[in-house]
């Protein structure tokens, strides 16, 4: 069945203007369909869809707390497997509920191989609380608590975690990147995410128009600006086996990093000094040096 | 009914095996261990059929409860001490959901000091978290509240999860002759499982674990408080229906020597046993004291302390915790429900066996001399039996 052009997650939710959460929620859902059950970790995403009595959910829809979203969506999937019910589990975090306070449930969940797909939606921060760097907030960031002043001129000092890669040293049966901007390469994955079976980890991309202080009418530029710089490269790992990991979008030219900076307020302090952007540029090299190889048309 | 030897953490185990539990997500912690160890064995062996998750936490253990009840199955867990309190932000959801999920507790003291020994402070620590709790005696009344904390979790009057717990090693790891209820039985006690709560159903998609603003919220917390105050007479109800079908009476509180008894000992779990055998060679030597056991602490059983308790001089509270700063939690409790009365008794307050430390006849007359003081002159409210003042005194630089 083919339910593209249904919504089961619902408009009228109180998701900011240009946030990209609710665009991969949608999508995720409409390509999963109404067999469905959502386990959602504490976040932006929880609080401004279930408004008591209202919710924007037309899937069965659980909500525990911040850090057991991956818990929480074990104990679902061994409830319907005692059932014998086969129906698609989806869990949705947060970087903070994913890869900081989450990441041991996340973990666990994996490392057991429960038949769950774990969607992270990054905006890189943590958002619901307010701009918070998390352990997914890129080097160079600025954030309420990465501030950015005369004796830190970089905002956050060190370099994002590799969940993806992390997850996939699980052994996990599917892992992959992906950018709902880059739509055809994110919608295959999606679709290779729910036709997998075990536990599988999508890492998403998702820009925050509060935290990463951007025009709302932006994200989508914005969001394909990160990969087709190099900064967030689309690839997908099986079965945990991270060498032949497979990169799965390069972009034709690779556009300098400067452009995703300059449209985004928490890296203005950045472009005041040539060699902190350098510096990001170097890494992004280095790594697509390291790793380019890996693209597979 | 056939009788066996178990363990405490057996009899936990067994009454999930018998009242066909589906989903077991546990973390293994001493003293409780055994009880996922048993339903690891239950399954491998065919014996029972359900799913054990063996997550990487007790946190984990506990959401992972509740995303298995909230899918609608019957569910059941295990932990003590340390365990109980990393899950303690989720119990409050695991009751704010009404979620009829069974936890067998190994009551073990808090850390610092570690210590895996016995005491009630884990549990009492998870008082308000709108769960209800049974302390055992033995490993029978392990075994039977195991099964009846089922019933009344699940009644549509209750909806609300219940802990039993028993004494670290006392009971977890002591083994004792036990009758054992035939499955049948159990069957027809607890009907099938058909949850009587929105479920995680694609046929029905519901959204569990809202977000309430201040003008829905209290609702929410005033139905828990409704559903506690029901669930009174529910466990009456299923106590007595146990009692006509397994033969064995249970009460919220049972009291023994009471008729004419001036002095009354309190007791919850394990020490309850050691306490009859005080009072009665007490009685032998005329003395008119009586025993109280207090087998449900939530919810609180005041209407039924107030009828046992009438009329009696002085209430010597023993119990395996203390809330620094006011006392321990029954002796508070009990005091309140005194509350509004012109008559009542004097009520002390006895802190004994915290990590473990024995409680022996000895300790028993310690209390005893005390209590019976009491009946003509004032003694402190808040006592520490069988302590090494001195010595504290002088770590403190008091002496």
């Amino acid at each position: 069945m083919n339910y593209e052009n249904e919504e089961f997650f619902a408009p009228g939710h109180g998701m900011c203007a240009g946030c990209a959460a609710p665009i991969i929620v949608k999508w995720v859902l409409k390509l999963a369909g109404p067999n469905t059950i959502v386990v959602n970790a504490t976040g932006c995403l929880e609080v401004a869809t279930t408004p008591y009595p209202r919710t924007a959910w037309r899937v069965p829809w659980l909500h525990v707390a911040f850090e057991n979203a991956a818990a929480a969506a074990s104990g679902v999937e061994a409830a319907a497997k005692a059932m014998g019910e086969k129906v698609n589990i989806i869990a949705f975090g947060g970087d903070g509920g994913t890869a900081d306070i989450g990441f041991q449930a996340l973990s666990g969940m994996v490392e057991r191989g429960h038949n769950v797909l774990y969607v992270l939606y990054d905006n890189e921060a943590y958002m619901n609380t307010g701009i918070q760097r998390s352990g997914a907030t890129p080097w160079g960031a600025w954030t309420t608590t990465s501030k950015v002043g005369k004796a830190n001129p970089i905002g956050k000092m060190r370099p994002k975690k590799p969940i993806a890669r992390i997850i996939a040293a699980h052994n996990a049966a599917y892992v992959a990147t992906a950018n709902p901007a880059i739509f055809n390469d994110f919608k295959k994955k999606v679709q290779k995410a729910l036709n997998t079976e075990g536990a599988r980890f999508l890492h998403v991309l998702s820009s925050c128009t509060t935290g990463w202080r951007h025009d709302p009418s932006k994200t989508v530029e914005i969001m394909r600006l990160a990969t087709d710089t190099g900064l967030f490269p689309l690839y997908e790992i099986e079965n945990g086996d991270i060498e032949n990991m497979r990169i799965t979008y390069k972009p034709k030219q690779f556009k300098p990093v400067e452009e995703y900076l300059k449209m985004q307020g928490r890296f203005r302090h950045l472009l005041k000094n040539p060699e902190y952007v350098k510096k990001l540029q170097d890494d992004i090299d280095a790594w697509w040096a390291k790793y380019g190889h890996h693209y597979q048309k | 009914m056939t009788r066996v030897m178990l363990r405490g953490n057996e009899s936990i185990a067994y009454a999930f095996k018998l009242a066909r539990v589906k989903v077991v997500p546990a973390y293994p912690i001493t003293p409780s261990t055994l009880v996922p160890e048993k339903i690891s064995e239950f399954i491998a062996n065919g014996e029972m059929d359900a799913e054990f998750v063996p997550v990487e936490s007790e946190h984990s253990a506990i959401s992972a409860a509740v995303g298995a009840s909230a899918k609608g199955v019957r569910v059941g867990t295990a932990t003590a001490s340390q365990g109980l309190a990393l899950m303690h932000e989720v119990l409050f959801i695991a009751s704010g959901m009404r979620l009829p999920i069974v936890m067998g507790i190994g009551n073990r003291a808090l850390s610092a000091p570690i210590n895996i020994w016995c005491d009630h402070q884990d549990m009492m620590s998870a008082r308000d978290a709108g769960w209800l709790q049974f302390y055992a005696e033995s490993n029978q009344e392990g075994l039977d509240l195991g099964i009846m904390a089922f019933k009344i979790a699940e009644d549509e009057r209750v909806l609300l999860p219940v802990m039993v717990g028993l004494d670290a090693f006392v009971l977890t790891h002591t083994v004792e002759p036990v009758e054992m209820p035939e499955q049948g039985d159990v069957d027809e006690f607890l009907g099938e499982f058909k949850p009587k709560y929105v479920t995680l159903d694609p046929k029905k998609p519901a959204t569990l674990g809202a977000f309430a603003f201040p003008e829905h919220y209290m609702e929410f917390k005033f139905g828990q408080w409704v559903a506690m105050e029901r669930s009174k007479k529910v466990i009456d109800e299923v106590f007595e229906e146990f009692e006509r079908k397994f033969g064995r009476r249970y009460r919220k509180v049972t009291p023994e020597f009471m008729d004419d008894a001036e002095i009354a000992i309190v007791t919850m779990g394990s020490m309850s046993g050691t306490a009859r055998e005080f009072v009665k060679r007490m009685r032998s030597q005329g003395k008119k004291v009586g025993l109280v056991k207090i087998t449900t602490f939530r919810p609180f059983p005041k209407e039924e302390l107030l009828e046992v308790l009438r009329g009696v001089k002085v209430v010597a509270v023993m119990e395996r915790n203390i809330s620094f700063g006011f006392g321990g939690a029954v002796y508070g409790e009990l005091g309140a429900t005194f509350n509004n009365l012109a008559e009542k008794p004097k009520i002390l307050d006895f802190i004994v066996g915290l990590g473990g430390r024995d409680i022996t006849f000895k300790t028993f007359q310690s209390v005893y001399e005390i209590a019976e003081k009491a009946l003509s002159e004032d003694v402190d409210e808040v006592n520490w039996i069988d302590v090494n003042k001195e010595a504290v005194y002088k770590a403190e630089g008091l002496l």
